[in-house]
């Protein structure tokens, strides 16, 4: 067990942000934004066809075009490596795998004669019918191997996990059973859409290549770039200081900066490249559809007997991407007779990808869902019946939990909402022409601590220190937080580190994602502080010597108390929504959160991602669907007026409470992740108040008017 | 086609040849080295590239630099004159952003609807049409501000931190 | 975008001409629309004619009591004049219900009217559509249909027309003015649209080269209450599922005059002539703006991805009448 309470200072304030002086200026370097001697202007073509191939470009208007300098498809890109991720093998071949994919692109000297002249590309295709619409009776469903980081890592699922799991007999169990919940929930393809679009600014000098571009992990970035370019890492330099927003889907798509890359090598000038935002739908992810059968069985003292939770989803041909949407009910509840499976549809669809809580934002609408069918057939308040079937260990592998207050976030929330005042009976309050209502659901999301992490700090004369790692941050505030990390480990001042991160240069860093961040990083600088200051007494008598002193500390693997304990965070979220009785709009007066997510470095940063994760929650739940087309194939609604996002009306009260208990085994800080667990549980909590409100139970997310209105 | 402009930015005269299709934003972000700005859609979507001309809020995504002649523009760096202006001050005390890459266009918008609100301009969701003052509620800030999406959903602090500006 | 000329006329005049003579030209005023579109390039003209500095930027007083509003009035301005405010509240609740701060104080009035639908096969240049290129089909027949018409819609195009304002001012029984090649014209707002028939390129009734100078409301009606509601997926910055546009007077208990438009529904701002005609004279009671709401939408014929929209406009109609006589009690 680690000591956590021995040096805080810094860490527990509420900092301001480091970089909030250059944000609110706007004077931050974003990716696009690296002033360039002479660039180009690079604007990609895109398939107009689902599925078939090209067989003709035909680029001579376009190269008419006064300044156009290149135009670039399958007939004359540079070979690439073959990638692990067939998503970055740009421009390779005649193949068309999905409606948008990259097939080609035009580099000039501005940007408005680059678009202009993609546009008079003439291509010529053979097209065959898509197939994108995902069933739950489609014959073509298949179990996922090896998905995990596109099959260079374990597991069958995403993170790492197997796709099915079993224990006990849940068929029998059902059967036997007083009280069932059988029902089937679903949620649509949804778009992270971070506000900066995918941007990638390309400079070959040297035979060297720096890519200015909007990473969760320059380290990780660097890997699949020079992977597939056939480049030496050391001759890739990734930078991206600034993110503005990513939400996973800047963690693994990278098309663009293969892309970028190719140009920048046949014009030999610095490209800049970003996504227009319609491109976006169709080229750098999103959360796949997915179709989910929960069974529940109950005894008459509404302890649950069986879990069943069978999950279908949406996955690309071109590259198999399995989310691990059932994982939660491996792990939230205690029932003897238990089963999850995960199915895929390989589908002519764009590659998805990592979505905030990928896995458990979908899987635990579901089950809390579901959950709260289960407490109104048993008559239990639901706030109670989550409590009466918590689990004492992980319910699969036996574990204890590293910590686990949910309880205690199920009571202090429902305490802070006023739960005790709350009747029952769906349609039981209005007021004027709204019909009210209030609901609960859970949230959890693991907390990871990733292998592959360096720092490196070193003291000047001055006694000053600069902290070295390669992290990201996408406004999640990891700036001040390790900031606030490194001056505790080093017990001095935090106006006595500077904190460096962002560039491939510094040393490794896992990615900025999976709520493993701050675990991962902080761990890291922690170790080299603990070393630092063990050199500097035994060395210097505590004293920076005039050289300076630096210290670099790797962590090459993750946490070793993971195979020990199961390492979550948790939460309980009460909505109160207000739903027009003439029209079915629904509106979301008050979203209560309660958290358990370890000692919290930052309370002012971390207050803004939990906020920001249940109003995430909330979009997710009332407005976002991204509407494929089955004739086309594309996205429809792939624009920010279509595909609507929650703007300042929607938002009224949002409050992020938690109990700040430092878990003993997750971090030297005693930190869980809080980045993801926001977002989990907020649209059960929404559905479940919609039916409190009204008497009608929405299964099929997002929760629309036209659900509602009669 | 090529025309020749002059444009006031965040105080600074500059003249400049842009091609027609240029717009305001495009002009800064790309000739005149002025990132703050932001392009989050390029279609009058988002609220990013949110500009003061002439005093009022405007998208500088769907304003053509020709047909802005002689335009005096203000920018959120323009706004922090020699120190910081109350509203950046205020976002910063309220963690009212996390990537900050829509907050420049957040700050412009609130600047010019605080102006707004001065000249008792009122919103979709003001009770009275016909009052000539504006009680400038969360409501009402949250309405007016409808116009400026944030994806990481800082909204929550966005509203406080305008409110303790406005009502200063 | 498709590289274009960028002219400024000096006269009404003189811009219509230009227009007129070019083969591909088109009238900028605020842009909102019209840049966006360019952007898409869904409009490709090759001469922009900026027409922003032409037409009247003031709100005048009429004789008659009515208001006399320039085409290049911006939306802000419109809505925030305290004569619209007070006189026609209707009229100012639909504009602040549209777009944003930022666009409407870019927006002009004649602009508004003549912005494009939002229908998103429309501004997708990579799937077909009749209103963009004529005769290459309808993609939203089968396919997408949220925000697609419920009345007066064609196999041809089943396109929504997006204003807000317009469907105030169509309930409002505004007249536009319009200057053309011949001669000044005036055209009351329900006839300033069309219904898609088979020529659903054509938005308006306008002939090649008039603009519009401006918008003539009439004096408003006695005691009449008018409330625009707007009914959308997002509680702002969205365009409108349905929206009402409603103008009551109620005397005796009985309804003695009654203005009605539907926006979201139709081609074209929806004047709901046959609830009128149902209402007027009947008993101010949610029976009669029921029957009234059911009259008019007997002639929807929804589209399975749009059928809500029948209940949503009716319910939406009645409740907005029923808190139209509640204020006037």
């Amino acid at each position: 067990m680690s000591d956590v309470t021995a040096r805080p200072r810094a860490v527990g304030l509420p900092m301001d942000r480091i970089d909030g002086e250059q944000k609110v200026t706007g004077t931050a370097t974003y990716a696009y934004e690296w002033p360039l001697d002479q660039p180009v202007y690079l604007f990609p073509l895109q398939s107009t066809i689902a599925v078939g191939r090209i067989t003709g470009v035909d680029g001579a208007l376009a190269e008419a075009e006064p300044g156009v300098l290149a135009v670039l498809s399958h007939l004359n890109a540079p070979t690439l490596t073959r990638p692990d991720d067939p998503e970055l093998a740009v421009l390779q071949s005649d193949e068309v795998a999905w409606r948008g994919q990259f097939i080609g692109a035009v580099v000039a000297e501005s940007l408005e004669t680059a678009r202009r002249a993609a546009g008079l590309v003439r291509v010529d295709y053979e097209s065959r019918p898509p197939d994108v619409m995902l069933r739950a009776d489609r014959d073509d469903l298949y179990s996922p191997v090896h998905a995990a980081a596109f099959g260079t890592g374990g597991g069958e699922l995403q993170d790492g996990s197997p796709a099915d799991s079993v224990l006990g007999d849940v068929e029998t169990a059902l059967a036997a059973s007083p009280t069932m919940v059988d029902a089937t929930y679903s949620t649509p393809m949804y778009h992270n859409n971070p506000m900066e679009p995918h941007t990638a600014v390309v400079t070959w000098s040297d035979g060297e290549l720096v890519v200015r571009c909007s990473s969760q992990g320059v380290t990780m970035s660097r890997a699949l770039i020079s992977g597939v370019l056939g480049l030496e890492p050391a001759r890739v330099r990734v930078v991206s200081p600034h993110v503005g927003g990513a939400f996973g889907s800047k963690v693994y798509p990278h098309s663009y900066a293969v892309l970028a890359a190719m140009a920048a090598r046949i014009v030999r000038r610095p490209v800049k490249f970003t996504l227009t935002r319609q491109q976006m739908f169709a080229l750098v992810g999103y959360r796949p559809a997915s179709i989910q059968r929960i069974r529940l069985a109950a005894g008459r003292d509404g302890r649950l007997t069986a879990i069943a939770h069978d999950v279908i989803e949406q996955t690309a041909k071109a590259k198999g991407y399995a989310e691990q949407v059932g994982v939660c009910s491996r792990m939230m509840y205690a029932a003897p007779h238990r089963r999850t499976t995960h199915r895929l549809a390989p589908l002519d669809v764009p590659v998805p990808t990592i979505m905030r809580a990928p896995g458990e934002a979908q899987g635990m609408y579901a089950l809390e869902s579901a959950l709260d069918e289960m407490a109104i057939a048993c008559g239990l308040d639901p706030v109670e019946f989550r409590i009466r079937n918590e689990p004492e260990v992980h319910p699969e592998s036996g574990l204890p939990f590293s910590s686990c207050h949910l309880t205690e976030c199920l009571r202090e929330g429902a305490r802070r909402a006023g739960w005790d005042r709350r009747d029952p009976a769906p349609r039981s309050r209005r007021e004027g022409r709204w019909l009210v209502g209030t609901g609960v659901a859970c949230s959890t999301y693991p907390s990871p601590r990733y292998p592959g992490n360096a720092a490196t700090i070193r003291i000047g004369p001055d006694g000053r220190y600069t902290v070295r790692i390669a992290a990201a941050d996408m406004g999640t505030g990891t700036w001040t937080a390790l900031t606030q990390i490194a001056a505790d480990a080093l017990s001095v001042p935090v106006g006595q580190v500077e904190m460096r991160i962002g560039d491939s240069a510094l040393p490794a860093a896992s990615v900025a994602g999976f709520s493993a961040g701050i675990n991962s990083w902080g761990t890291a600088i922690w170790e080299a502080a603990d070393r630092l200051r063990a050199r500097l007494r035994a060395e210097h008598d505590g004293i920076a010597p005039p050289e300076g002193l630096e210290v670099t500390a790797e962590l090459p693997g993750g946490n070793p108390e993971a195979e020990r304990y199961a390492m979550h965070s948790f939460g309980a979220q009460f909505a109160e929504v207000r739903i027009d009785e003439d029209t079915g709009e629904v509106r979301v007066a008050r979203l209560l959160g309660m958290f358990d997510v370890g000692r919290v470095i930052n309370p002012k940063t971390a207050r803004s991602q939990l906020i920001g994760g249940m109003t995430q929650g909330m979009s997710m739940a009332l407005f976002e669907h991204s509407v494929l087309d089955p004739r086309f194939g594309h996205v429809v609604n792939h624009d920010f007026a279509q595909y609507h996002i929650a703007s300042h009306a929607d938002v009224h009260a949002v409050e992020a409470h938690w109990l700040d208990q430092p878990d003993p085994f997750t971090n030297p800080m005693g930190a869980k992740g809080l980045g993801e667990v926001g977002i989990v549980g907020t649209a059960a909590a929404i559905a479940n108040a919609v039916h409190h409100a009204t008497g009608v139970r929405i299964r099929e997310l997002p929760i629309t008017l036209d659900k509602l209105v009669s | 086609m090529d025309l020749e402009i002059e444009l006031r930015v965040d105080g600074t005269e500059h003249r400049l040849t842009v091609d027609t299709r240029t717009t305001l934003l495009d002009a800064l972000r790309e000739r005149l080295g002025n990132t703050s700005p932001k392009k989050g859609c390029d279609h009058g979507q988002c609220g990013a590239c949110t500009l003061l001309l002439g005093g009022r809020r405007i998208l500088g995504c769907l304003a053509l630099a020709v047909a802005h002649q002689g335009a005096d523009i203000v920018t959120s760096a323009g706004l922090a004159d020699g120190e910081l202006h109350p509203l950046q001050r205020s976002f910063i005390a309220h963690d009212a952003f996390q990537c900050g890459y829509c907050t420049p266009g957040q700050i412009v918008s609130a600047a010019g609807m605080l102006r707004e609100a001065r000249e008792g301009w009122p919103s979709a969701v003001s009770k009275d049409p016909g009052a000539v003052d504006v009680v400038l509620d969360d409501e009402e800030i949250a309405e007016r501000m409808s116009g400026n999406l944030c994806r990481c959903a800082a909204y929550a602090n966005i509203v406080p931190a305008i409110a303790e500006v406005a009502h200063r | 975008m498709r590289p274009f000329r960028y002219e400024r006329a000096d006269e009404v005049s003189a811009a219509v001409t230009t227009l007129v003579r070019e083969p591909e030209a088109a009238y900028l005023a605020g842009g909102t629309n019209l840049v966006d579109l360019m952007r898409l390039e869904v409009m490709t003209p090759e001469v922009l004619i900026d027409v922003r500095r032409l037409t009247s930027d003031r709100i005048e007083e009429l004789p008659d009591g009515g208001l006399r509003i320039g085409a290049a009035v911006t939306g802000s301005d419109l809505a925030a004049d305290l004569r619209v405010r007070r006189r026609y509240p209707v009229l100012s609740q639909a504009l602040l219900s549209g777009a944003s701060g930022q666009l409407r104080n870019l927006a002009t009035t004649g602009g508004n009217l003549l912005q494009r639908t939002r229908c998103p096969y429309f501004q997708n240049v990579t799937t077909p559509c009749n209103k963009r290129a004529p005769g290459s089909g309808c993609s939203a027949l089968e396919g997408y249909q949220r925000d697609m018409a419920i009345l007066g819609a064609s196999p041809a195009c089943v396109a929504t027309h997006p204003s807000d304002m317009a469907v105030a001012l169509a309930a409002l029984d505004a007249v536009v003015t319009v200057a053309g090649p011949d001669a000044e014209r005036r055209i009351p707002l329900t006839e300033l649209h069309r219904l898609p028939d088979t020529t659903p390129e054509r938005d308006t009734v306008l002939e090649r080269g008039e603009l519009i100078t401006g918008v003539e409301l009439p004096p408003p009606h006695g005691a009449a209450r008018s409330r625009y509601r707007k009914v959308r997926d997002r509680a702002s910055y969205a365009f409108a599922l349905v929206s009402v546009a409603v103008a009551l007077e109620v005397a005796d208990g009985s309804v003695r005059d009654v203005r009605i438009a539907l926006g979201g529904v139709a081609h074209k701002p929806w004047r709901a002539a046959t609830a009128e005609a149902v209402l007027r004279g009947a008993p101010a009671t949610r029976e009669s703006f029921m029957d009234a709401a059911a009259a008019e939408l007997s002639a929807a014929r929804p589209l399975p991805g749009n059928a809500f929209k029948v209940p949503l406009a009716r319910n939406t109609m009645v409740s907005t009448l029923l808190e139209l006589l509640e204020e006037a009690r």
